[in-house]
């Protein structure tokens, strides 16, 4: 009937992620680090709640990782690739080349003979896709620079992949020519035994068949399902495309992350994209926490503890090569100001793929069984340790760093503490701090991102870098003294919670906080903060008036319609805040909260009609009473 | 007792030094509202009904402002357009308004010298006012005569004072009702009320 064993073993990683990542992510280490320690706790060597089949389940669980690249194409246009051709190319291109050689050179040091030193480098080089785009999207570093030019690297990697699986054969005939069996080429791929023009023609033609479906047929086929409104058929259809460009990219040699990659970067402009992000999304994150947990299942602490120091030893200095080489190129390629401090902590851990790499390299009896099982061990345990180096980076480095760089400016601030802090000096608070400067209001000026900072410092402005989270960086920037605290930051909630330690300690300064929508309008005015600008909405009806005006409306009579409506709005918001605080513990889910948004105010529009005509300046009433008087005269 | 409206409208009003003391005069006494219309309305968006609901609840209405261009800062004219809508203020069916008291309160910077037929001004301030007595009337408001402070660049401390006191004094008195309005009347200002405005 049912397969007793499939479901404990379910319940077992289940359990293990409910209880130990929220734990993780509490302590602020982030779920990664969750699932690993989760994986470490029921795996052979602490509880033994599983065994050699994690293995398997790590397998199963590396299409979490097509699924991830996938999600990520989807938000990619194709411009925006076609933008980071340099740094994917040249940064990309440059970190794996000078890796590989650098770690090459290093094993012929341990005596490694040098076609086993390369194949060492290539694999090594290789960074974790998985824990790396799992930390940025989870810290909202996807857009920072330094995320971004992470994930140009990446993206080389996954490239690189398919070269370096044809590396490895031919660099195991170097070796031992005669003692090479010729399945194990054909191994590889289906297809490799087909003629190298023809394996060329095939895989051009697959990329172009994906392409062209997702750009001219894939949305007729959604739009079909659909409109059937069957949601559990668009996801089925969602999963089989995604499985199907897999299988495809396996069967042609190809990594099927980076199929699956394309496929999102072609359906980026379709209208069923963001259907597709919240339908893939939750089998994404479950399938990556399962990976998670099934690397730290398969660490081999047997092997760990017969040898700790010398193990130890390798992944440091694993870890030491990869972040000086990142450190080197990130410097080079612009990165600055902690930035590549950051670049190079997130990448310096060996990949996922490195897995695979090292039992195909068994199998061409490139590696002996011991070599082998001391590449994963030092692979798996340089994953484990590269949450900690973020971590150490966050906690060590960048407030160095930022101390540094801001010697001078912590002396001033020191000496002259402004009313006004500003946190998040992006479109928004440059406005703000304009406006206050111009009208002779000293402001500091708290931001995280240190290429602006250059820029507004040259201009006058009192700047410093740092996370305002920091409760110390608060108190460097003079909260103590300041009337003001305006937290035009773009990451929400990491404002909410400034907003609530600054109420707690500092209940005089008053909070101005950008806001992103009405909920987040709503928790602000649950910490009492009254001054919540919500980020679009003015801009928006300040255009509805020009459409207004384009549709026929006198200039005036536009402005008075959208301010009409702007009033009416905040009579809607007040509306909806009294209804919110009866159920404010309401989960609402990320990917869910714009169509809440939507229904709820068009309902509350419909409820508390409050759009009655714009009667001012009205003269159709006196007319009729000066045309009735005359009649009766007459 | 009678409620007071004041719809005061000053823009600048940071920098002025009469209107402050006047305002503060009469802040806290009890029955009287304050409605500072460049304060509420930064935008000169008036929100009709609130406004007529506070002219249903008061039953004396005060336009205080500095004198522009011989009449009123923009935003009362704004208000009166708006707020002072037929059918509510006036019309066959506007009865709203009828018997309450209108009475303006004004600053002005040429003294009261000017403000005659052989003056520079050539008109009197009454005769500048009118279109606010002839507005009252038709909303069938009694209109008394205005409260004005002359030469408000050259005024002392203590004459300031002086008309701050008899500002406060003045409310208190139509509030509690001890005006006799058609002694009032015929004055020029209602400041005679009190000493004559020379």
């Amino acid at each position: 009937m049912y397969n007793q064993d499939f479901f404990f073993q379910a319940l077992i990683y289940l359990v293990a992620a409910v209880i130990s990542v929220p734990i993780a992510k509490k302590m602020g280490l982030g779920s990664v680090l969750g699932y690993l320690l989760a994986g470490v706790i029921i795996g052979p060597f602490v509880l033994h709640l599983v065994g050699s089949e994690a293995g398997e389940v790590m397998h199963f669980a590396e299409f979490g990782v097509v699924l991830m690249l996938f999600v990520i194409g989807l938000e990619l246009q194709p411009s925006l690739l076609w933008k980071m051709r340099k740094s994917i190319f040249g940064l990309g291109g440059l970190q794996v080349l000078i890796t590989s050689i650098v770690i090459a050179g290093v094993a012929l040091l341990f005596n490694f003979k040098i076609n086993r030193a390369i194949a060492i480098g290539l694999i090594l080089a290789l960074s974790s896709t998985a824990i790396v785009l799992q930390t940025l999207s989870e810290k909202g570093l996807m857009r920072n620079i330094a995320g971004k030019s992470a994930f140009s690297v990446l993206l080389f990697q996954d490239m690189a992949v398919i070269p370096i699986l044809a590396i490895l054969p031919i660099l195991a005939t170097m070796g031992i020519s005669a003692n090479i069996p010729d399945s194990a080429l054909n191994d590889i791929t289906g297809i490799a035994s087909l003629p190298g023009w023809i394996q060329l023609l095939i895989i051009i033609s697959v990329i172009a068949s994906i392409i062209f479906v997702g750009r001219f047929v894939a949305r007729y086929i959604f739009r079909f399902i659909a409109e059937t409104g069957l949601h559990e058929v668009f996801t089925a259809l969602a999963l089989l495309m995604v499985i199907g460009i897999a299988l495809a990219m396996d069967q042609i040699g190809l990594s099927p992350a980076l199929g699956t990659f394309i496929a999102g970067v072609v359906l980026a402009d379709n209208e069923y994209r963001h259907e597709l992000e919240t339908t893939i999304d939750p089998f994404k994150g479950l399938l990556l926490g399962l990976f998670f947990i099934s690397v730290g299942a398969s660490i081999n602490f047997f092997v760990l503890i017969e040898n700790p120091f010398q193990i130890m030893g390798f992944v440091m200095l694993l870890i030491v090569l990869k972040f000086s080489v990142l450190l080197v190129l990130g410097r080079l390629f612009r990165l600055k100001k902690g930035y590549e401090f950051l670049f190079a902590f997130l990448l310096a851990q060996s990949s996922e793929f490195a897995f695979v790499l090292i039992s195909f390299s068994k199998q061409n009896q490139l590696f002996d069984d011991r070599t082998a099982g001391l590449l994963l061990l030092v692979v798996t345990l340089s994953m484990v340790i590269s949450p900690l180096l973020l971590i150490f980076n966050d906690k060590a480095i960048s407030p160095i760093l930022a101390r540094w760089q801001n010697k001078l400016e912590y002396d001033e601030i020191d000496e002259q503490e402004n009313p006004v802090i500003i946190a998040g000096f992006g479109r928004f608070g440059l406005v703000i701090g304009r406006i206050l400067l111009a009208n002779n209001f000293n402001v500091t000026i708290i931001d995280s991102n240190p290429t602006n900072v250059e820029i507004l410092r040259k201009y006058g402005f009192k700047l410093f870098f740092g996370d305002v989270t920091r409760p110390r960086v608060l108190e460097k920037a003079g909260i103590k003294n300041a009337r003001m605290l305006i937290l035009s930051m773009a990451e929400y909630d990491e404002a909410l919670k400034v907003a609530k330690i600054v109420r707690k300690k500092y209940p005089d300064v008053e909070i101005l906080a950008r806001a992103k929508d009405i909920f987040n309008v709503f928790e602000f005015f649950n910490l009492k903060v009254k001054n919540v600008q919500r980020e679009m909405f003015n801009s928006a009806t300040e255009l509805g008036a020009k459409a207004l005006t384009n549709l026929g409306f006198t200039r005036y009579e536009a402005y008075r319609a959208a301010r009409t409506f702007k009033h009416h709005e905040d009579e809607v918001v007040q509306e909806l805040y009294k209804h919110w605080q009866e159920d404010e513990k309401r989960f609402i889910q990320e990917t869910r909260r714009f169509s809440e948004q939507l229904s709820e105010t068009l309902q509350a529009e419909k409820n508390y009609s409050i759009h009655d005509g714009d009667d001012a300046w009205d003269v159709n009433s006196l007319r009729n009473e000066v045309i009735s008087k005359s009649e009766t005269d007459n | 007792m009678k409620k007071i409206l004041i719809l005061f409208a000053h823009p600048t009003f940071h920098k002025s030094r009469i209107n402050k003391k006047l305002i503060d005069a009469i802040e806290n006494i009890k029955g009287v509202t304050i409605n500072n219309l460049y304060e509420n309305y930064p935008d000169f968006f008036i929100n009709i009904k609130k406004e007529q609901k506070l002219l249903i609840e008061h039953d004396v209405v005060v336009w205080h402002h500095p004198f522009y261009w011989y009449s009123a800062p923009a935003i009362i004219h704004e208000w009166m357009d708006l707020v002072l809508e037929h059918g509510f203020a006036y019309g066959i069916n506007g009865k709203t308004l009828t018997g309450k008291i209108a009475i303006s309160v004004i600053s002005t910077g040429g003294k009261k010298e000017v403000y005659c037929k052989e003056g520079r001004n050539h008109f009197t301030i009454n005769q500048f006012l009118t279109p606010f007595e002839q507005s009252a009337n038709l909303c069938g408001m009694t209109y008394l005569p205005p409260f004005v402070v002359h030469g408000s660049h050259t005024i002392s401390d203590e004459e300031i004072e002086l008309h701050t006191q008899m500002y406060r004094d003045l409310i208190i008195l139509l509030r509690d009702e001890k005006v006799d309005i058609f002694k009032l009347l015929p004055k020029e200002y209602s400041n005679d009320l009190f000493v004559k405005y020379v």
